[in-house]
């Protein structure tokens, strides 16, 4: 029977049934949950990896010793996988080896809006995008044969509007591959100059064989409209607009096979309507091929470059082919401008003391990708930039040599437990190692936090919650070369004002781990709700500089919403006048 | 049939995704072809969130977009008003009337409007506003919000009880059926 199933779920579960045994990813909105339902399945194994390129090294090490493999991640990650995928394309694989990556088009969880179709194209290796859930499923299965039959890893390009949406699926139970066992190439898998010379060419060959499957696969079809007037070649979510807005009135050429492209294919479907249009979101990388092939085309000169596409802006950009005129809805508006909401810290956010200390004291905080970028939001505007994973505390490194080491007094780094265990330590190895007297800040909340709570290396499980190996953060820093290393609880101000003041001010590189497991964990006990004593508040609003979304003003003064408190305290150390109180002394 | 257009808006956190659950369960045990489409990520914290369910004979595109929802469920007042341009001419929305200040609201850098649900009615749409979280409280939790506030939507939907309450069942943990199940009949009424 269909089941209504998540295109992430349905990836991993068409990965499972094609028999995958070895899984490793880094977690990434909006990814995450590829490898997290591939963890449910005991009998293979799945792992966090620290960061994405360890993750495709070690899956290309299972392919090669004979399973096949699954790495998962988002569209910055294979940013960080890169430099492995590049090669592999030369060596090949030995069992099927798929990297999912999921783009994310409106950036709804990312800091940029790149397109991984680029990727498949330089490292010329195969791309297939499905465009909802069922596709996500036989695609999956279909990926690791590809990746075989091709010798070939595979990308499997998801973004957020397959990924997170849900749709129906047939699932039809794990297949057993056939074996693989290892066998010795040195001239296949030793990829020197002289290897690598003779491997190129075999690329450039493959890629001429899978451009044959693109002309013949069911990957691409063409789906036949009623009249010739319009043709409209597109592909994952954009195919879902089109059809949306189109039903089977036009011509449709359907590309699940995104890398290589098909030539007579498209020659074809070109030459059999009257106007063709590229419709694809991101990057004109479809409209690129088209073009090249000498075939006019509309693409781009009407679809945006930037954010998701919608049926509305497909009905809207192709009005002139709909049988009737697009009438616009009057819908019903608000006329006054409503105030935002913004995604904030949580309650008892463990970062939120921390934040406090450095906005207090001045600091230019270079900050990291994970929930504590929220950070850099009104009322704490605590952080001044966010570029990628580790670059914190590498960029404070050139920051202070650009300004001078005055400067060190008053910046600092900040970067969660995991970000650091991602890329956050060969920053701090290159100042130990070329000097500089940086503050490093280890924002410890012993998990990955803002893709949903995934294990990592410091938090002493792995990804099925079984005790694993645990990082000693302090004794790590201390090996790497690092004099000063300490520990604060964010709950407590004074302590991490202490350690802000005299860290930045020392005149060597320091490391602060301000360590507090996340509020949200189901293990962390929560303390009694605050209450705000009416008379004693003096409406002074010192409490609503931490941005709590616990806590409000009201005409009669401070208000704490006691179904979203939990009793961390920090805002009663702000308060001059004694006006919170835990609610469990009080009672 | 034509493809309709449901979508739950509200405050990341609040329970969104079990109603939308709850609704994708009703709907494909009646026949229909279904996409569900969420946001997970960092929106979630605290965040304007919405969830697009559309179920008709076959579904392309998972999202809905200005002027074509025919129901609006709402966890909360000013994402009714934020959302309520999504409407369909005669479409409905069901809002609960709890209040979440957003963060420009709590720093006093904006101001919480007032009397939305008469504006909302002012401005065109059709809307049935309700206190779902006392209706939950009144069940035993206020955490059972979401499902009180389906148990109202539900009166709008034109699906059989016993449907809604099987596909509850099927959704809420085993533990707190008796809950839930109390929640949506309150909802209902």
């Amino acid at each position: 029977m269909k089941k209504l199933m998540l295109g992430n779920d349905a990836v991993a579960e068409g990965l499972y049934d094609a028999g995958v045994s070895f899984v490793s990813s880094y977690p990434g909105t909006p990814s995450t949950e590829v490898t997290e339902k591939l963890a449910e399945f005991r009998g293979i194994h799945s792992e966090w990896a620290p960061n994405e390129k360890v993750a495709v090294e070690a899956a290309f090490g299972a392919s090669l010793g004979g399973v096949r493999a699954f790495s998962g991640m988002k569209h910055v990650g294979l940013n960080v996988a890169a430099d492995p995928l590049f090669t592999m394309a030369y060596t090949g694989v030995n069992a099927g080896f798929v990297i999912a990556v999921a783009d994310d088009p409106g950036m709804h969880s990312s800091q940029n809006e790149q397109d991984s179709r680029h990727y498949a194209v330089a490292a010329k290796v195969p791309m297939l995008e499905p465009s909802d859930s069922e596709e996500c499923y036989e695609y999956a299965k279909l990926s690791l044969e590809l990746s075989e039959a091709y010798d070939t890893p595979v990308l499997l390009r998801l973004c957020t509007r397959v990924s997170h949406s849900q749709s129906l699926v047939e699932t039809t139970g794990r297949a057993t591959p056939p074996e693989k066992p290892y066998s010795r190439d040195v001239p296949k898998y030793v990829m020197m100059p002289g290897n690598a010379k003779r491997r190129h060419p075999l690329v450039e060959e493959r890629t001429e064989r899978l451009r044959e499957l693109a002309e013949s696969s069911t990957f691409n079809s063409v789906e036949r409209g009623a009249d010739a007037k319009l043709g409209i070649i597109c592909s994952g979510t954009a195919y879902q607009y089109v059809k949306e807005v189109f039903g089977s009135s036009v011509s449709v050429l359907k590309l699940g096979l995104v890398n290589p492209l098909p030539v007579r294919m498209i020659e074809g479907f070109a030459s059999s309507v009257e106007t063709l249009y590229v419709v694809e979101e991101l990057d004109p990388v479809i409209e690129t091929h088209v073009r090249a092939l000498g075939i006019a085309c509309h693409g781009k000169d009407v679809f945006p470059l930037c954010d998701e596409f919608s049926q509305n802006l497909v009905a809207e950009k192709l009005s002139a082919y709909l049988a009737s005129p697009v009438v616009s809805p009057q819908p019903p508006v608000l006329g006054s401008e409503l105030p935002t909401r913004p995604p904030v810290m949580c309650a008892g956010c463990p970062h939120r003391g921390m934040f406090h200390t450095l906005k207090q004291n001045g600091v230019t905080v270079l900050g990291d990708i994970g929930c504590y970028t929220l950070g850099a939001a009104a009322p704490l505007s605590a952080i001044d930039t966010t570029l990628c994973m580790g670059a914190s505390v590498s960029g404070l490194h050139g920051f202070i040599h650009a300004e001078g080491n005055a400067s060190a007094a008053k910046t600092a780094a900040v970067i969660g437990d995991s970000t650091f265990i991602h890329s956050g330590i060969t920053g701090l190895i290159n100042t130990a190692y070329n000097g500089g007297a940086a503050t490093v800040i280890i924002l410890d909340n012993s998990i990955t936090g803002m893709t949903g709570h995934q294990q990592n290396p410091t938090t002493g499980f792995n990804i099925h919650g079984d005790p694993a190996g645990k990082i000693d953060l302090e004794a790590l820093c201390r090996a790497v070369g690092v004099n000063r290393v300490r520990v604060v609880d964010p709950y407590r101000l004074g302590e991490c004002d202490e350690a802000v003041r005299e860290e930045t001010a020392a005149d060597e590189l320091s490391v602060i781990i301000s360590r507090r497991p996340c509020a949200l964990l189901k293990t962390v006990k929560h303390s009694a709700p605050l209450t705000v004593v009416p008379a004693k508040c003096k409406q002074c609003k010192a409490c609503m500089k931490i941005g709590c979304p616990a806590l409000s003003m009201t005409p009669s003064g401070a208000r704490v919403d006691a179904t979203l408190c939990v009793g961390c305290g920090v805002c009663a150390q702000l308060c001059k006048f004694d006006a919170m109180h835990s609610s469990q002394t009080d009672a | 049939m034509q493809t309709k257009n449901v979508m739950i808006v509200g405050v990341g956190g609040q329970g969104s995704l079990l109603a939308s659950r709850l609704l994708g369960r009703l709907l494909v045990g009646e026949g229909f072809d279904v996409k569900v489409s969420e946001v997970h990520g960092m929106s979630q914290r605290g965040g304007s969130v919405v969830t697009y369910v559309r179920y008709g004979d076959k579904v392309y595109s998972p999202v809905i977009d200005r002027g074509e929802a025919d129901f609006i469920v709402s966890f909360e007042l000013l994402e009714a008003a934020r959302w309520v341009s999504y409407l369909a001419p005669g479409g409905k929305l069901v809002t609960n009337t709890q209040r979440i200040d957003p963060m420009p609201v709590i720093t006093g850098a904006a101001d919480y409007p007032d009397d939305l649900v008469r504006r909302l009615a002012e401005a065109g749409a059709d809307v049935d506003a309700f206190d779902a979280l006392a209706a939950a409280e009144a069940a035993g939790s206020g955490k059972a919000v979401n499902v009180a506030l389906m148990g109202r939507a539900s009166k709008h939907f034109g699906f059989p009880e016993d449907k809604w309450l099987a596909a509850l069942r099927d959704v809420v943990p085993a533990r707190f059926t008796e809950l839930n199940l109390k929640a949506f009949a309150l909802g209902r009424t």
